[in-house]
């Protein structure tokens, strides 16, 4: 890599939708490495604030600052979203659909797209319509698509929402392991258990703000604020 | 009643004995409306792609004219481009009028809004559905309409029977700018009008079911071809 676009910076950004702040002010910023975690209620604005890194979502005022130039930050980002989208297509041809993007050759995107549908363990069904494809072999699908093309950045919004333990367990092998090569990864999650096994520090957004930001133990064993306290213990937050 | 097991009985004998004359305006009817519709779909697809894709100030309106143009009259598009290649029109120099290219031309104006509005709409409802994961994976703007062509072809070739439907049925503007010459550019819509006026109904009749056989063969042999009703759920 040439150079890296990372930290990113938001200065007192804010994103309003009608009539409502929905999140900011926001101040804070990430650095070249680790994984990061957003934890929060629902509607508390962590698919906003993820959205508005990636750059899917304009600030109302304030900004959001790359390190690198604008043209080359989005292609070294991948997002999955929360409901997985899939193109009309077979299994293989969503995971090289990227790479086609990219201008790669169309035998050496299809290579690279079968190596992967073979990590996620779909290779038996890449050739089938992914609209087939049941909710967690989706996600498992929009997971491949946004690591084939070796982001510096991984955008994750709950993605092991609908799975099962085992498929949740090989995702998150899959976030390790991209992690360990060097990619920056940026989740939001509601599995507290995930939280522990993969963050190196929580961010806890509530009512649009980040209210507590700390080392994912320190954050578990001692939170500071009241809600984030209320949160952990798993009463209603309102 | 009568007139109707006649109709039948001329059919069968017509295409069973694969008269010469029948033959001849079937085929220069497919010409036509097929040339028509390649020519429609070649424009209408991108453009309801295009449509699609792309926001501007005015594009409502766009929109909402383009379905009002499905409904033109055909007669009047008929008349429309008679005018234009009529002698002292602007393109009367090509001396196209009466040639079944001006009969292409005609449908081409009928059809292109047709394929194109319902091309619009499915392409539409997929880019709501693409919309987050091709501007985050950064596509141009004619990647995302090559995406949405693609991943929605099976509506599009719907559209696209639409318009040929449209267009083998209709007489309205191709009897003007065709003028039903016989051995030039008589096809089966005219040919019928021509023989319902001569009182020679059976053959009128057997013209008549020749068409709509032809349009329901045309829907059926393409969609086997392209397998879309085993190949999928879309
Ligand atoms: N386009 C919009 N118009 C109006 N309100 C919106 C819009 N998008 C999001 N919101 C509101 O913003 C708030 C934050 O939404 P967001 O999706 O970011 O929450 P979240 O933390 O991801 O929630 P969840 O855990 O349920 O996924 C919600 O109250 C939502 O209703
Ligand atoms: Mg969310």
């Amino acid at each position: 890599m040439v150079e890296t676009i990372l930290p990113v910076e938001l200065k007192n950004a804010i994103v309003r939708k009608g009539e409502k702040d929905i999140i900011g002010p926001l101040d804070l910023s990430f650095g070249a490495t680790g994984c990061s975690i957003l934890i929060g209620p629902n509607g508390a604005g962590k698919t906003t604030f993820l959205r508005l890194l990636h750059g899917l979502e304009r600030t109302n005022s304030g900004a959001v600052r790359w390190a690198a130039k604008k043209s080359d930050v989005f292609s070294r980002q991948s997002f999955v979203f929360q409901s997985p989208v899939v193109l009309r297509r077979s299994g293989i041809e969503n995971i090289a659909y990227p790479l086609y993007v990219r201008g790669v050759a169309k035998k050496a995107a299809r290579t690279e797209a079968e190596k992967w549908i073979d990590e996620i363990g779909l290779g038996d069904v890449g050739c089938y319509d992914a609209h087939v494809f049941s909710g967690g072999e989706k996600q498992k699908l929009a997971m491949a698509r946004a690591l084939i093309t070796k982001p510096e950045v991984l955008f994750l919004d709950e993605p092991t929402a609908n799975l099962d333990g085992a498929s949740t367990l090989e995702i998150e092998r899959l976030i390790l392991a991209a992690r360990e090569a060097g990619t920056r990864i940026i989740m939001a999650t509601h599995d507290f258990g995930q939280a522990k096994r993969l963050a190196d520090e929580i961010l806890f957004m509530y009512r649009g703000k980040i209210r507590e930001r700390k080392p994912t133990d320190a954050f578990f064993n001692t939170p500071e604020t009241e809600e984030a306290h209320k949160f952990i213990r798993g009463d209603l937050l309102l | 009643m009568n007139d109707l097991l006649a109709g039948l009985q001329s059919a069968f004998g017509l295409i069973i004995h694969l008269d010469h004359d029948l033959v001849e305006i079937s085929l220069r009817s497919l010409q036509v409306t097929v040339s028509a519709v390649l020519i429609s779909a070649a424009i209408g697809l991108p453009f309801g792609a295009w449509l699609s894709v792309t926001r501007f100030r005015y594009r409502r309106f766009a929109i909402a004219l383009l379905n009002a143009l499905m409904g033109l009259p055909p007669v009047v598009v008929g008349l429309f481009v008679y005018i234009l290649l009529s002698r002292s029109g602007p393109f009367g120099v090509l001396d196209l009028l009466f040639t079944p290219t001006a009969m292409i031309i005609a449908q081409v104006i009928i059809v292109t809004p047709i394929i194109a509005s319902i091309a619009h709409q499915s392409m539409r409802d997929l880019w709501f559905l693409y919309h987050d994961l091709l501007i985050s994976i950064k596509t141009t703007k004619w990647q995302r309409m090559k995406a949405l062509l693609w991943d929605g072809r099976r509506s599009l070739l719907t559209a696209t029977l639409t318009g040929f439907g449209r267009g083998i049925g209709e007489i309205g503007a191709i009897m003007i700018v065709g003028g039903n010459i016989d051995h030039l550019t008589r096809v089966l819509t005219t040919a019928i009008a021509l023989e319902v006026g001569k009182g020679d109904f059976p053959l009128a009749l057997g013209l008549g079911i020749v068409l709509i056989s032809m349009a329901i063969l045309i829907n059926l042999a393409i969609h086997i071809l392209s397998r879309t009703e085993r190949e999928g759920t879309w």
